[in-house]
């Protein structure tokens, strides 16, 4: 690893900066199947320019990506990109589009554990890409919200068909999105609090 | 046109077992990372993505190594051990051990992070609610 010493390594602009008086950072996923908008949603909403944490896999870990024909043992980079929104003087909010595949999940201790929710996200050209981790939410009893990325030459199914084929229970939040205007990320954002606190309200288990 | 169908599952009481994987290479819990810089995983802090990390003192002490100081260089306001793992271009394991020397040294702090409860904290949703209708 190439380290250049410390001069040389860009922080966040000034006007980036968390006050002293940041208390603490909660976190919301954004996850998905393969190119459902994931990215775009992290940089629609974010008011810092998104950045990535990576982790890194070696060979045996990994199961994808094989690049053969290197002598050492491969290590693969498994990347996240990440936005942040300033709550208060004293509460901030971390974004993390996460990548599909659960078997990255781990490597960030308590990505999901402690997420207060997740979106997920759908493209209803290819539903089917998103099912795996929804399961995985639900099994983790991470709550979410489902925000179907309207794209152009998508199909368009009514909500209570699309209810159905996601079997989704009736109080779990379900809308159209625009994952490129932020007005339209926030309000699934929104979307994902006011459910959770309806889940706060009635008491019922995360 | 009828979209594919999906069925629910349900919550599981223990943490899910790893992804179904077949390689014998695969039955070690955790794949090994990276530590060129960072050296053994001895004990590390309990430290999440999006835990905040400030600085406790200015200057970094003489025994600082380049990655220490550039830590604490980029800590002077709270950041989070995401945005530190960003900025420096190391895996989020790498850093989280560079940062368990540097909590041991007193040369950093960490603001524990906000996570899920299983009742979770209404004021505190409000209050993100009221901070997103702002954006
Ligand atoms: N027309 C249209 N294009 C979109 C929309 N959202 C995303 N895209 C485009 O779709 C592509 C995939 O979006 P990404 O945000 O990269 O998706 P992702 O989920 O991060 O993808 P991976 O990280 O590769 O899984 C990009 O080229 C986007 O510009 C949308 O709402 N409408
Ligand atoms: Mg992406």
């Amino acid at each position: 690893m190439d380290f250049k010493g410390s001069e040389t390594i860009p922080g966040p602009r000034t006007e980036d900066q968390l006050p002293q008086t940041a208390e603490a950072a909660a976190k919301i996923v954004i996850v998905g199947g393969f190119g459902v908008g994931k990215t775009t949603m992290v940089g629609s909403v974010s008011e810092i320019k998104p950045l990535t944490t990576e982790e890194t896999m070696t060979q045996a870990g990994v199961g994808v990506d094989d690049n053969f024909g290197s002598a050492s043992k491969t290590a693969t980079t498994v990347a996240m990109d990440f936005g942040r929104i300033k709550i208060t003087e004293q509460l901030v909010l971390y974004l993390f589009g996460t990548p599909g595949q659960e078997r990255f999940w781990f490597l960030w201790n308590g990505l999901f554990e402690g997420a207060l929710g997740a979106v997920v996200l759908v493209d209803t050209r290819r539903l089917e890409v998103s099912f795996d981790v929804m399961g995985r939410l639900e099994e983790r009893g991470v709550p979410f919200v489902v925000a179907v990325n309207t794209f152009p030459d998508a199909p368009r199914y009514p909500f209570a068909d699309l209810r159905t084929a996601l079997d989704l229970s009736d109080d779990v939040p379900i809308m159209d999105c625009d994952v490129r205007r932020r007005a339209s990320s926030r309000d699934v954002l929104i979307t994902l609090m006011r459910f959770l606190h309806s889940l706060a309200m009635t008491g019922s288990r995360t | 046109m009828t979209p594919p169908q999906r069925q629910r599952r349900s919550p599981q009481e223990d943490p899910p077992p790893q992804p179904a994987q077949d390689k014998k290479e695969d039955e070690r819990p955790n794949p090994e990372r990276l530590y060129v810089v960072a050296g053994a995983d001895g004990n590390r802090a309990d430290l999440d993505l999006v835990t905040l990390i400030v600085a406790r003192v200015e200057d970094p002490p003489h025994s600082a190594t380049p990655e220490h100081a550039a830590l604490l260089r980029l800590c002077a306001a709270p950041l989070s051990v995401a945005e530190l793992s960003a900025y420096l271009s190391l895996p989020f394991g790498v850093v989280t051990v560079l940062l368990t020397d540097m909590l041991a040294a007193e040369l950093v702090q960490a603001r524990a992070p906000i996570v899920r409860k299983a009742l979770p904290d209404r004021s505190l949703l409000e209050a993100v609610m009221h901070g997103l209708q702002r954006l």
